[in-house]
């Protein structure tokens, strides 16, 4: 316990994602099996006890500490597991109890509270901490599961993918996996329903590469879906779904079924929308992060997945197939199917060179366009020349600069993250926040204009004069309710700064969202 | 006062021993050490047979760079609150030093900078260290410097420190470092390269705070009383009443009652 207590307290206070990764690396290499791998299910939040729930701990404090203190030490602290752990009166050194024992121990418990204050009672304040992490999860020391996978990785010299493809089929402690890491046995083998494939990624399109693609047949061109790229797993009238990393997030999107008896595994872009007519992606927003829509929301809200690939049929592996045969499939798969969330995504025809440009400057609600070549495999990762996405151009819009606060990491004592806003009558009102797009030198030069122009300070918020003009670059602008100015930015990052213009000749927002809003009608 | 707040921080400057006895106004006042800084006082206030103690802020652990915390028993005690929950358990500043230590010989390269205010928690960090033995020169950011001059003519130990200035600041490598808190995300800080930065304080002791702060180094040091040293001390003093300001009274308050002791905050 005292190692994991150590591990979890340094990555709490590491925050470059590379040392923390090292941190992982390092402490993999030191422990035995067993603890790897309860430690790695604690860390993509894979550990669970059947038998304790949030209330079984809360009734063991209840009876030990008073409630009046522990109460308001709670609200101060805010985190449970670290009230817990400072405000138990019992000191105590270490008595070197293994993880492994506590598991078993809380597992096997026939009391399970009594096993819980007996721990308690036992081990130091900071084991304390780890030891209610351990039990209730909630870990808050940001390390996520791609993060884990990533050192995992590292830590047994093999790809990443190879680890997402079987990571949804094995459970802790993940012996066969460490096993493999440490060539030590074999690629661990999974039921096959549980399969998560890795996806295949798109290189970024230049422009210059266009004559090649109009003048050949060789390219299927697709609209870029603006949601989030998903797995759908069905088999024996189970259906799951995967995201781009490979987290199951089934239970966010119930509405997507999909009736399968043997294994089926198909490629999409999820959307919300009606009538397959996708919202905007703020929308779609909405939904990411609720783990149990509402009925209101499934309904106000209803998602839908745009298919353009097929990777399993009949629990056939057909990935080994060139995508226009796949897409054959597809095609004849969704005329035998009807499904109410499910649409295929179509292919988007065009006779000439400036058609295709033409069709490009025009598409509403839509990233850009996919490129993607006929005879390509469906290979995992990024592999250069068969798949391109093609986004379209930005835009542009010059805001104020009112509000900066210090970024994270390498950039924590520049003023990094911004708030810009444009002229409403005579003030100003914030539009976006950017935090990228300059260099390191402009950074610096930003940086030194905010300390000198402060003229407010709200904890570690700076308001600045309404003086420095920077030129915004964004994908599409949206209609919002949200936010104050009604217009809300897609991925707004700063292209330039324009220290020879002067404030009061940016746009006022009025203009601003007769200009943008206009497509949206 | 003078070094920190100015040579006019007041109009009349009187200087009063521990335990000399003063009268105004019909008030016997005495000073004694509160243990929280060098010079720091509780103040008692006497009429009659009736005593008000003021504890100022104050801590009954032993402080190399302080005086030692005087117990005085009173009728009514004013007290502090800065730590005043039961999650305030101060962990042994020695031991707590010795991070920067431990710290310092797994990443030799890296340079220490620790986030400690100039008066008071700079010198006891200072201290602590040569107790564990640190002997190389400690750097120090120009607000300590004055400071640490007149611990050093008080007889402190503080072995050699330097200020950091525009010579050193972009050649330092695997040195420690103290700077008021304000500066380490300051321009001032950016300078130094390889960092690793910590910050000593009681606050530390929540790690959300400490993460909050970005902090990688969290050192558990400080001059105030924690809930241990709080409600033992209103214990050993004897007070019937006590007045509870400055931090977190209403727990202090709680437990006061429920040990049969009248009290209430005091809300300045």
């Amino acid at each position: 316990m005292i190692h994991l207590t150590k591990l979890l307290e340094s990555l709490t206070f590491t925050y470059s994602t590379n040392s923390k990764i090292e941190l992982l690396v390092e402490y993999l290499k030191k422990r035995n099996i067993e603890e790897k791998g309860y430690t790695i299910a604690l860390l993509t939040g894979n550990l669970s006890f059947k038998n304790i729930k949030k209330s079984t701990l809360l009734n063991v404090l209840k009876k030990e500490l008073d409630n009046y203190l522990f109460e308001q030490s709670y609200d101060y602290v805010g985190d449970l597991a670290e009230t817990v752990a400072l405000i138990w009166p019992k000191k105590n050194i270490s008595k070197k109890i293994s993880l492994h024992k506590i598991i078993l121990d809380l597992r096997n418990s026939i009391d399970v509270e009594h096993t819980i204050l007996e721990y308690l009672n036992n081990l130091t304040s900071q084991e304390r901490w780890a030891f209610i992490k351990l039990i209730l999860g909630g870990l808050r020391v940001g390390f996520s599961s791609n993060l884990v996978k990533k050192s995992l990785a590292i830590y047994g010299n093999k790809k990443i993918n190879e680890i997402e493809n079987i990571w949804n089929g094995i459970s802790p402690p993940y012996q066969s996996l460490f096993l493999w890491l440490e060539d030590k046995g074999n690629y661990p083998s999974i039921e096959i329903s549980k399969t998560f494939s890795s996806f295949m990624l798109a290189s970024s399109f230049d422009t210059k590469q266009i004559i090649n693609i109009k003048e050949t047949d060789e390219y299927f061109f697709e609209y870029k879906w603006d949601g989030i790229r998903v797995q759908i797993v069905a088999y024996e009238g189970k259906t799951i779904v995967y995201s781009r990393s490979g987290e199951n997030i089934t239970n966010s999107f119930p509405d997507i079924k999909v009736n399968s008896s043997k294994l089926l595994v198909l490629d999409g872009e999820l959307l919300v929308g009606k009538n397959f007519l996708p919202f905007t992606f703020n929308h779609l927003q909405k939904r990411i992060n609720k783990k149990k829509p509402s009925a209101a929301q499934l309904l106000a809200l209803p998602a839908f997945v745009k298919v353009y690939d097929i990777l399993y049929l009949n629990g056939e592996d057909i990935r080994n197939k060139k995508l226009y045969e796949r897409r054959k499939i597809l095609e004849n798969w969704f005329s035998i199917n009807k499904n109410y969330n499910l649409d295929i995504s179509k292919l988007v025809k065009f006779y000439s060179k400036k058609k295709l440009e033409n069709l490009y400057k025009k598409l509403p609600f839509i990233e850009g366009l996919m490129i993607k070549k006929k005879s390509s495999q469906y290979i995992s990762g990024r592999k250069k020349g068969y798949w391109y996405k093609w986004k379209k151009d930005p835009k542009y819009l010059d805001a104020i600069l009112m509000y900066a606060q210090r970024g994270h990491g390498k950039r924590s004592s520049f003023y990094s993250d911004y708030t810009l806003g444009v002229w409403s009558e005579n003030t100003v009102i914030p539009i976006a926040k950017a935090y990228t797009g300059y260099t390191d030198n402009e950074l610096n030069k930003i940086d030194r204009f905010i300390r000198k122009n402060t003229i407010a300070k709200f904890g570690p918020v700076r308001e600045v004069k309404k003086e420095l003009v920077v030129e915004l670059a964004f994908d599409d602008a949206q209609k919002s309710v949200r936010h104050k100015s009604g217009i809300a930015l897609r991925f707004p990052r700063i292209s330039k700064i324009r220290w020879d213009k002067p404030a009061s000749e940016v746009m006022n927002l009025e203009q601003i969202k007769k200009d943008l809003l206009i497509t949206l009608n | 006062m003078k070094i920190r707040y100015g040579e006019n921080c007041a109009k009349k400057f009187q200087i009063i021993k521990y335990g000399e006895r003063i009268y105004i106004d019909g008030i016997y006042i005495t000073l004694f050490p509160a243990g929280h800084i060098l010079g720091s006082a509780q103040v008692l206030l006497e009429k009659k047979d009736y005593k008000i103690l003021v504890t100022g802020d104050y801590k009954t652990t032993l402080d190399k760079t302080s005086q030692k915390f005087e117990l005085v028993k009173t009728n009514t005690l004013v007290t502090e609150a800065t730590f005043g929950l039961p999650i305030f358990c101060h962990p042994r500043p020695i031991e707590e030093t010795k991070k920067i230590i431990n710290s310092l010989k797994s990443k030799p390269h890296s340079n220490h900078l620790i986030g400690a205010y100039s008066l008071g928690k700079a010198q006891r960090i200072i201290s602590l260290l040569r107790e564990l033995g640190y002997s190389k020169q400690i750097y120090i950011h120009g607000s300590m410097t004055k400071i640490n001059n007149y611990y050093l003519s008080k007889k402190i130990n503080l072995g050699k420190y330097i200020q950091v200035d525009k010579n050193n600041i972009n050649s330092l490598k695997g040195e420690i470092i103290l700077a008021p808190p304000s500066a380490l995300k300051d321009i001032w800080s950016r300078k130094i390269s390889n960092k690793i930065i910590g910050m000593a304080s009681g606050w530390m002791n929540v790690k959300q705070r400490a993460k909050q702060k970005l902090i990688e180094l969290p050192i558990i040091i400080s001059d105030h009383a924690d809930w241990n040293e709080l409600t033992k001390t209103i214990l050993d003093t004897e007070a019937e009443k006590v007045l509870i300001t400055h931090g977190q009274e209403e727990c202090l308050k709680y437990w006061c009652k429920k040990n049969g002791i009248d009290a209430e905050a005091l809300n300045p």
